[in-house]
């Protein structure tokens, strides 16, 4: 596990305190002759300090971001189980072909006829997700998640005002990310929550009650964030469909079911995919991702610009489409994000896609296997991908999901998701993946009911955990309340 | 069996007789037959030395900018390249690890956000930056929305010098529409720079909730900033300046110091390979006063129970997964991996290397000019006295677009067609050097005009 560094790291800011003069880098010879920039540029408008990170050499600045990674937890060290997240391996094949000069070298403004393998690259991907979703078209532009949503929401926007049917309203499970009822809030619609059933699916007759004609659209994640199957999928897309309403499918659990069922046969009218998940590129202590929205054809006329067209055996960019949303972003999207799903893709075909995502449901079931007995299992329907626990046995004795997630940390595991979804109060929600060993899995699960044990044995241990980390227990509290975002001379402000 | 599953089959037989089932089809039975397949119609997996051959010849059907010499720009540059940075983002500590939502066990990471907020707010002159956006492009989109915010929701208009970068102003109107926002475009005057007086008619008073700027424009023009701050002050509307070329920081002020209240924009240059046009990083940095409306994630300082110092994600009730339909973006992942990208490069680079290397690109810049100023043909710059910084229209007898086929043909990338987007602006090319233009890269591209014309 993580322990405590050896010694504190310092801000950049706070080496060097001598400001000597020390070299980082030697750039370019000038061979042209300087100038003055004040004879090109208004005083006024020059800088006159230098910006204030300090001097230093090139082994300060290795040493320093070693240091500061000995303080993280990552994939390559242990189970990540953080649910709806889909923290698998991120292999290092992705890696090399991303840093190939002829992808990572290119511009994006460059001639078409010079990124001939770029525009095809875009276009076997589309293919691809196209396949894997069983959609008709699909925009590989937008940045994350939460921007494909935003995407989706913008063309279903679009597609009604096209039927002349503006409609004000956007229904979301009370299950739902977050980054749903923002998404429809920031295309301008009005947020309204569908009630969950008794078994953690959409209420099909509270649907049924709420889908009026001011509804524009239904944002459902399928299989849900408890890991369940909305198992009256065609019944709701029909609903909503009869009624005007067209369906977002929210694809973050898509690892649950690849190679197994079709987002195209489900009703769904666009769905974003985030690589970043079920494809394997890294998250990146927080991006980026990219997050493609596949659509029915409904949608396909509003995708945003550009757009890679296949002219025979050769590609071009179509730049406007007066019924595209337009573009979402800059340029093509995430593009050597784009590179690393597609090696993804082409090393597991078909054959291993399937295998990945029987092997993900196959751990998580082991999980609640293991665990459902130490442990309270809200909803009792069969799991998919994620299991969803909660802390209510051991609430009993002043133990919060909290305290069980800082607890993981000192036997050496990521916490899972906690306090999601916002049904289950106290939630932990874990979410195996496939790449892991199931030695691996059966450690974490040995864990949790280790601490299942200590919760009864010595609660106070539990509740003062992390004991054995880089840091104990981080005041979040005062970071609010005495903001200080950045460093200054005096002292961070 | 695939190696990047970590069961095989026969763990997966053990798996299953412990959960008493004897096909993993069972633990499917939820998905209505309706909507299964059997097997996706895409070819099986392959081997990685079958992969890694597909995906190399891609790239060499691609004309790599390290082959020609190249005068790309237009908010995607190339500068020098520290190898520390490759090798700090190759690190899986930080590429395999997510967003650090708990503290304990990723202080690496976020020591470094907080690193790269402080050294975004000395760059722009601002108190507060937040932890990166997607791009540019939507950097200016959230800077928008983020003013819609500060005014309370009532004044509708966003007034955008043309010079803004036109492909970010496409993105804007994207989102526009929906947040019920009327954008305003006001075109430069023939010097290339946009009119503070211009800007201050076209906001009217008390209907705008930000003027917007770019600085260098996208004419590579620097702008006239503590006219344009003065103006959208006037109008009653926050000061917005965005920057597409952020090594220009090196050298010019950020708005924060000339009374600009957003300055935001694309950070590529700093240490991001040019990638086909991503992932880039978008930078957004604002006065502290109104640090509760900006978008995305925002690193702060705290201890830890023994009294240590240590960082957290804070201000999180802004966001998305606590207050849901009313958080102040939908962002969630965001660019967190070329943030550390961008620092690692400044930190490398300094201070005083960032100044040196920005008064490179000018000097570069400058050599340009006096060449190109004598190119014959017909070429000329479109503003031979206006103070640039790395980049310049060049203007003739044809067309941009042409120009740059022709010189293509001639192995030389000569610049981005000034109408690529559309535009007041004369058809030209935009031409930008950086501090790794040669002066054998200018000769083939001077060479090249005077063959193609």
């Amino acid at each position: 596990m993580k322990r405590r560094a050896l010694r504190d790291e310092p801000l950049i800011f706070e080496r060097n305190p001598g400001r000597a003069r020390r070299q980082g880098f030697v750039l370019p010879p000038l061979d042209v002759p300087a100038v003055d920039p004040a004879s090109v540029i208004p005083a006024e408008l020059l800088r006159h300090d230098e910006p204030g990170c300090p001097d230093v050499g090139e082994m300060e600045v290795v040493q320093h971001f070693h240091r500061l990674s000995q303080l993280n937890y990552a994939v390559d060290e242990g189970l990540y189980p953080l649910g709806s997240c889909t923290m698998k391996y991120n292999p290092r094949l992705n890696e090399q072909t991303a840093r190939f000069p002829g992808l990572a070298s290119i511009h994006p403004l460059q001639p078409p006829e010079q990124v001939q393998g770029a525009l095809r690259l875009i276009w076997e991907l589309e293919r691809a997700l196209l396949a894997i979703t069983g959609m008709a078209g699909v925009t590989l532009q937008p940045a994350a998640g939460a921007h494909g949503e935003l995407a989706g929401i913008l063309m279903i926007r679009r597609a009604l005002a096209a039927r002349g049917d503006a409609r004000s309203v956007v229904l979301v499970p009370d299950s739902a990310h977050g980054t749903n009822p923002a998404t429809a809030a920031f295309a301008g619609y009005e947020a309204v929550e569908v009630p969950s059933a008794e078994d953690g699916t959409v209420d099909l007759e509270a649907l049924d009650r709420l889908m009026t004609d001011r509804v524009a659209a239904v944002m459902l994640t399928v299989p849900n964030t408890l890991g369940v199957f909305e198992h009256q999928i065609l019944e709701i897309s029909r609903l909503v469909h009869d009624r005007g309403g067209l369906v977002y499918m929210d694809g973050a659990n898509l690892n649950a079911f690849v190679g197994r069922a079709l987002p195209g046969r489900m009703g769904a009218d666009a769905m974003h995919i985030n690589l970043h998940k079920t494809f394997s590129t890294p998250h990146g202590g927080g991006g980026p991702g990219a997050g493609p929205v596949v659509v029915s054809e409904t949608l396909v006329p509003h995708l945003p610009v550009p757009r890679v067209v296949r002219d025979g055996e050769s590609f071009r960019v179509v730049h406007d489409d007066p019924a595209s949303i337009g573009p979402m972003r800059g340029f093509f999207g995430n593009f050597l994000i784009l590179v690393r799903a597609l090696t993804y893709i082409r090393s597991l075909g078909a054959d291993g896609l399937r295998e990945m995502s029987s092997t993900a449901v196959l751990y998580a079931n082991l999980i609640r296997h293991r665990l459902a007995g130490a442990y309270h299992l809200p909803y009792r329907s069969p799991s998919l991908h994620e299991v969803v626990l909660d802390d209510s046995r051991q609430a009993a004795r002043d133990i919060h999901n909290v305290d069980i997630a800082k607890r993981l940390l000192d036997h050496g595991f990521h916490p899972p998701t906690m306090s999601f979804p916002l049904i289950v109060h106290g939630a932990l929600m874990i979410e195996p993946a496939e790449s892991v060993p199931p030695e691996e899995i059966d450690a974490f699960c040995d864990a949790m009911l280790a601490i299942a044990a200590e919760a009864e044995a010595s609660p106070e241990v539990v509740r003062g955990a992390p004991h054995d980390t880089p840091v104990s227990r981080v005041d979040e509290v005062r970071a609010a309340r005495q903001l200080k975002v950045r460093w200054t001379p005096e002292g961070s402000s | 069996m695939h190696p990047w599953v970590g069961a095989g089959d026969d763990d997966r037989r053990r798996i299953l007789a412990e959960l008493g089932l004897t096909s993993i089809d069972q633990l499917f039975a939820s998905i209505p037959d309706g909507v299964c397949v059997d097997r996706l119609p895409i070819a099986d997996g392959a081997d990685e030395g079958t992969v890694r051959a597909e995906l190399a010849s891609l790239g060499l059907a691609n004309l790599s900018l390290d082959c020609a010499p190249s005068f790309l720009g237009a908010g995607v540059h190339r500068h020098v390249q520290p190898s520390v940075v490759d090798a700090v983002l190759s690190r899986a500590e930080f590429f395999t690890s997510y967003t650090p939502y708990q503290p304990e066990i990723t202080q690496g990471t976020l020591q470094a956000i907080f690193e790269f907020q402080t050294l975004i707010c000395q760059l722009t002159g601002l108190e507060v930056a937040n932890a990166s956006l997607y791009d540019g492009a939507t950097a200016l989109v959230e800077a928008a929305l983020f003013a819609h915010r500060v005014k309370r929701g009532k004044l509708d208009r966003v007034v955008v010098a043309e010079t803004v970068h036109p492909m970010y102003r496409r993105v804007l109107d994207t989102y526009a529409a929906p947040a019920s926002l009327e954008v305003v475009v006001v075109p430069p005057r023939e010097n290339g720079r946009t009119d503070a007086s211009d800007l201050r008619a076209a906001a009217g008073d008390g209907l705008t909730c930000c003027v917007v700027v770019q600085s260098p424009n996208f004419l590579g023009l620097v702008e006239d900033l503590p006219a344009v701050a003065g103006a959208a002050r006037e109008a009653g509307a926050l000061a917005v300046q965005v920057v597409a070329e952020a090594v220009s920081l090196g050298l010019l002020s950020g708005g924060g110091t000339h009374g600009f209240d957003v300055v935001c924009g694309e950070a590529q240059s700093f240490g991001l390979a040019p990638g086909f046009g991503g992932p880039h990083l978008g930078f957004f940095a604002c006065r502290e006063a109104q640090i509760r409306q900006m978008p995305g994630r925002l690193v702060g300082e705290t201890v830890d129970s023994g009294g240590r110092r240590a960082f957290c994600l804070t201000l999180s009730t802004r966001e998305q997964h606590i207050r849901r339909a009313k958080a102040t973006s939908n962002i969630c992942t965001n660019q967190g991996l070329m943030a550390l990208a961008a620092t690692v490069w400044l930190e490398a680079i300094g201070g005083r290397g960032l100044r040196q290397l920005a008064a490179a690109c000018l000097a570069r810049c400058e050599d340009l000019k006096r060449r190109l100023a004598a190119v014959g043909g017909g070429w000329r710059l479109a503003h031979p006295a206006g103070p640039t910084f790395n980049e310049l229209l060049l203007i003739g007898p044809g067309t941009g677009a042409e120009l740059a086929r022709r010189l293509a043909e001639r192995g030389v990338l000569a610049g981005v067609p000034a109408r690529t987007w559309g535009g007041s602006w004369p058809d030209g090319l935009i031409v930008a050097a950086t501090e790794r233009t040669t002066v054998a890269d200018v000769d083939a591209l001077v060479r090249a005009i005077g063959e193609a014309t």
